[in-house]
């Protein structure tokens, strides 16, 4: 076993210290050292996008990455994303055209979703397909996933245009 | 409070009863991250389990040394058959009547089978533990190949050396488990011989995995204090999972709990009884601490549950004009180093006895013969009813060979050799009796919508085009109607362990009016807790949005066998629709009482009892509830309680006609899909958005194991697909949108009329895609090619018929 690294992180807008071996995949220490269990594990090869979390502004993979190399990072998991009594648009969105049976991938999909759609706020279906396929889900076919995507980019551009 | 009556189509949506599509309870956790999955579980001081698993798929075990791994700091464990045996528990029944080992036993026989069990204080030390353990073996000649298995001198089951007899009768051959029969042997022969028409084909349905996101996983809880074992795991059937644990643990049953937290979808992966789980158990009694055990995508895919494997030979005989008059059908079905295919107890092969699908063929036989060889247990229906995938896959390709035999459309020779809808309740010719149908109107809708007649011109024009070298697509036109099986199923035929396939539903009513009710199944993403409480929002009169469904808990759920074979709906909702009428029966005398008439003189309306004649005059069921538990009430006890099991009279026939429209580059094996439309007759429609979403995934798995979804080997057993660089699970990239559409025929001896669909599209999904593959090179002289197709082998399915010279 290694020597064990000081980690500091920003998680969800709250500062965390904690002792990890640098070996240890990002995800185990979200989830068992942090307690958040948002972030699913689907393959650990970094193909399925369950542990899909935003760090620094990108959307990663984060059984893909050593805690160590995130350490300093600013992440947001789908813990940090809407609140219970005032849920994010996709979130919204996923519930209203049934985007998620089991929910085992919806975490990382919607993580994955928010930066999606701030890097291109108003996507093609194809647009919406390609930019997130490196999400797998078993159970919907995606059909309803593009739905809820589409919808939700539209609502939030709505919103944009009535505030202007 | 009786004035402000609101009308009769609003309280009725208030209901959010049968037939709405009613938004899922289950998303506000989901969406937001809080689902309560296996590996969310952490209990205080838990330990964790990990396998040493064989690098060999046939090999002797000549000695394990767990020295190194136990000197590690944190490792606490390193148990092997050895530590198991005084237990007795080395060795577990599988549901098929065969036994399995839960540790290597003095040999292996498959690669990733368990050798030696590791618990460790987290997961990173029992991984580096798993290194440490010095496993010495002997390697053995390897098969792969069940035709070789049943030829070679090679025992692989020396268990069971000597024994002719079997679970399923005699074995014929050390190598052999099974032969399974069904049907008229001597009158097919028959018919086959002095037939017009006979067409041959032989068929593999390749193995496969239902690789569900989540994989499987336990967490077992002895708390040595009290004599109670808990146990969480991804199980489909919590119930039957206590009930083996108590055979096999020799704990009381009351002394075990078994939950099923949230599951991260099962599609069949779930339902078998795994080393792990056994495993982890045995770690916490020994350790006294909680032991979790979760295996990894590579484990899942090498170890847990495979499907199919199904090596298939059919004949099928018409006359001239294209009626069928017999069917003969072949299986040499792989089954692994152990026969753990989860089927009802009597069903060696499952409901395979449904291939004669969705024709009136008069006279049929089945033989199915297992056979053991150097690979992973399993045999679990994916996605399916027991098999009946396979079976459709059987018949409508050998509709489309017999269709070229003939030189006849296909869509046509469906037609007239479907069960018509007067021929109903119909019983087949292996045995099945169908309850319902109306395929006509179905196919006749579905080849309209896609316009098929303007289909197969185009697909002619193509071809021309193609010839006259104007294009290097080819256009295929995938047809599928198929019949399922589900709803398993009748007590008298259907068992699992001994344990009858009924199913159970508890509800109580709360003074206030609202309820909760538990049953005996547990959903994996189908969302039972959103329908479920529909179907009794429409029985009892409460509104969905007020009643609690709870379900995989044994402690607190009534007993049922769970959720696979598409059986909650037909079983379990039926149960619930039954316990609800009991509840409506009560409410019924209590409100006669509040009103001061005979109960006859009440009758039910959406949410209440009205007085017959005087609707002015009433009892909401939430007023009638209050009453139950308030006051006393001559010979009515207190209280709104009631609880149903419910043994279903025949399994349902949901069915469906699907349509794939796919052009096919030559030169590159790559197909695109332009067009798929799935027409679902489920029967009663219970909530038509979970109902097409069912389909959609169902359909996209259907996709996966018709154009690349393999579990391969090589001829020393070592598996080629054990990450998902290689097993293919396709992405939203691959994916096509669906077209969606339904005929009702509500099954007349469900309460509800309900059929069950989740597996339907998947059932008739893969053969409608390889139909389409196969129907692109019709034309060019193609009879049959096996699945998967990927694009390698639709190159060589183009280039072995010479169109890239
Ligand atoms: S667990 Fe990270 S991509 Fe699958
Ligand atoms: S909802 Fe089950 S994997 Fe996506």
């Amino acid at each position: 076993m290694s020597d064990k690294m000081h980690i500091k992180l920003k998680v969800n807008g709250e500062d965390k210290e904690f002792l990890a071996e640098p070996r240890e995949l990002l995800i185990y220490a979200l989830r068992e050292k942090l307690n958040i269990t948002g972030p699913h594990v689907g393959c650990e090869t970094s193909h399925c996008g369950a542990c899909t979390v935003t760090i620094d502004g990108k959307s990663v993979k984060s059984c893909t990455m050593f805690v160590a190399q995130a350490n300093g990072a600013e992440i947001t998991t789908i813990e940090g994303i809407g609140e219970p009594d005032a849920l994010h648009v996709l979130q919204e969105n996923f519930r209203e055209h049934h985007g998620l049976q089991c929910g085992f991938c919806t975490p990382g999909m919607i993580t994955r979703a928010t930066k999606l759609l701030e890097e291109n706020p108003n996507p093609t279906e194809e647009e919406v397909r390609f930019g997130m396929a490196g999400n797998i889900c078993r159970c919907t076919g995606y059909q309803n996933i593009v739905k809820s995507i589409l919808s939700a980019a539209s609502e939030i551009n709505a919103a944009k245009e009535a505030a202007q | 409070m009786n004035d402000m009556t609101p009308d009769r189509e609003e309280r009725s949506a208030n209901l959010k009863g049968m037939g709405c599509s009613r938004k899922r309870v289950e998303d506000a956790r989901f969406t937001q991250g809080k689902g309560n999955y296996v590996d969310d579980i952490k209990l205080p001081d838990m330990l964790h389990g990990d396998f040493v698993r064989s690098p060999y798929a046939h090999a002797r075990v000549v000695s394990v040394n767990k020295e190194a791994a136990l000197a590690l700091p944190g490792v606490v464990a390193v148990l092997t058959a050895e530590d198991l045996a005084p237990l007795n528990l080395h060795w577990m029944p599988t549901l098929a009547g065969d036994k399995q080992m839960v540790l290597a036993d003095g040999k292996v026989l498959f690669q990733g089978q368990e050798v030696a069990f590791v618990v460790a204080s987290d997961r990173y030390v029992a991984a580096d533990a798993v290194e440490l353990v010095e496993v010495e073996y002997e390697e053995l000649p390897v098969i792969t190949d069940p035709f070789e298995a049943l030829k070679s001198d090679v025992v692989l089951r020396e268990d069971l050396e000597g024994q002719t007899e079997g679970a399923h009768g005699p074995r014929k051959h050390h190598n052999h488990i099974f032969t399974w029969e069904q049907g008229d042997e001597a009158g097919t022969n028959q018919v086959l011989d002095n037939a017009e028409v006979v067409a041959e084909e032989t068929m593999y349905y390749h193995r496969t995995h239902p690789c569900p996101l989540e994989t499987c996983g336990s967490v077992a809880s002895m708390d040595k204090v009290n004599g109670k074992l808990t146990l969480w795991g991804t199980f489909q059937a919590p119930h039957v999972v206590r009930t083996v644990a108590s055979l096999l643990s020799g704990i009381e049953e009351h002394n075990i709990r078994v939950v099923s937290p949230d599951i991260g979808g099962g599609f069949g992966n779930k339902v078998g009884v795994y080393p792990g789980y056994v495993c982890s158990i045995v770690a916490s009694i020994v350790t006294g601490k909680p032991v979790k055990w979760v295996e990894d995508r590579m484990e899942n895919l090498m170890s847990t549950a495979f499907a199919r494997d199904y090596h298939m030979t059919g004949k099928i005989s018409a006359t001239k004009d294209g009626k069928i008059t017999g069917l003969h059908c072949h299986v040499t079905a792989d089954h692994g180093g152990f026969d753990a295919c989860a089927d009802p107890t009597k069903f060696p092969a499952g409901f395979m006895n449904i291939c004669t699908g969705s024709y009136d063929i008069p006279v049929a036989y089945l033989a199915v013969d297992g056979v053991y060889t150097n690979k992973a247990p399993g045999g679990v229906s994916y996605r399916c009813s027991f098999r009946v995938t396979e079976a459709v896959y059987f018949i409508e390709r050998m509709i489309e060979v017999l269709a070229i035999e003939l030189d006849m459309d296909a869509a046509e020779l469906r037609r007239i050799n479907f069960i018509k809808k007067e021929q109903f309740p119909y019983t087949a010719a292996l045995g099945w009796e169908y309850d319902s149908g109306d395929y006509h109107t179905a196919w006749d809708k579905a080849l309209e919508t896609v316009e098929y007649d303007a289909l197969r011109k185009e697909q002619a024009e193509r071809v021309e085009a193609f010839k006259r070298g104007e294009t290097r697509k080819l256009m295929g036109v995938g047809l599928s109607f198929f019949t399922e099986i589900v709803g398993a199923g009748p007590v008298k035929n259907c068992d699992i362990l001994g344990m009858g396939m009924f199913d159970s539903c508890e509800i109580r009513i709360h003074p206030t009016g609202s309820a909760i009710a538990r049953l005996g199944t547990i959903s994996q993403g189908q969302g039972h807790a959103t329908t479920f409480a529909q179907i009794l929002a429409s029985e009892i009169g409460i509104s969905a949005d007020s009643i609690t469904i709870e379900e995989g808990d044994t402690d607190t759920a009534p007993y049922g066998l769970g959720t696979y074979g598409s059986r909650s709906t037909p079983v379990a909702g039926a149960a619930t629709a039954m316990a609800g009428r009991k509840i409506r029966a009560k409410a019924q005398m209590i409100a006669a009482y509040l009103l001061e008439v005979h109960d006859d003189d009440v009758e039910f309306d959406i949410d209440r009892f009205v007085v017959k004649g005087a609707p002015e005059r009433f009892k909401t069921m939430k007023e009638i509830a209050y009453a139950a538990y308030n006051q006393a009430i001559p010979g009515i006890e207190p209280g709104l309680e009631a609880v149903s099991y419910y043994d279903p009279p025949n399994m349902t026939y949901p069915f469906g006609a699907y349509v794939c429209v796919m052009d096919i580059d030559v030169d590159t094996g790559v197909p695109e899909i332009r067009r798929f439309y799935a027409l679902d007759d489920c029967g009663t429609r219970i909530n038509p958005m979970i109902i097409e979403g069912q389909v959609h995934g169902g359909l996209t798995e259907a996709l996966a194991v018709a154009l690349g979804q393999e579990i391969a080997y090589d001829d020393l057993g070592n598996v080629k697909t054990g990450t998902l660089m290689d097993f293919f699970l396709p992405t939203a990239w691959e994916v096509p949108n669906y077209e969606t559409d339904y005929t009702v025929t509500p099954s007349p001896h469900h309460p509800i009329g309900a059929k069950g669909v989740g597996e339907s599209p998947h059932v008739g999904g893969v053969p409608c895609f390889s139909n389409a593959v196969q129907d692109a090179f019709r034309a060019f002289g193609l009879r049959h090619t096996n699945m998967p197709h990927d694009h390698w082998r639709i190159w060589q399915t183009a280039n072995g018929l010479g169109l890239h010279d």
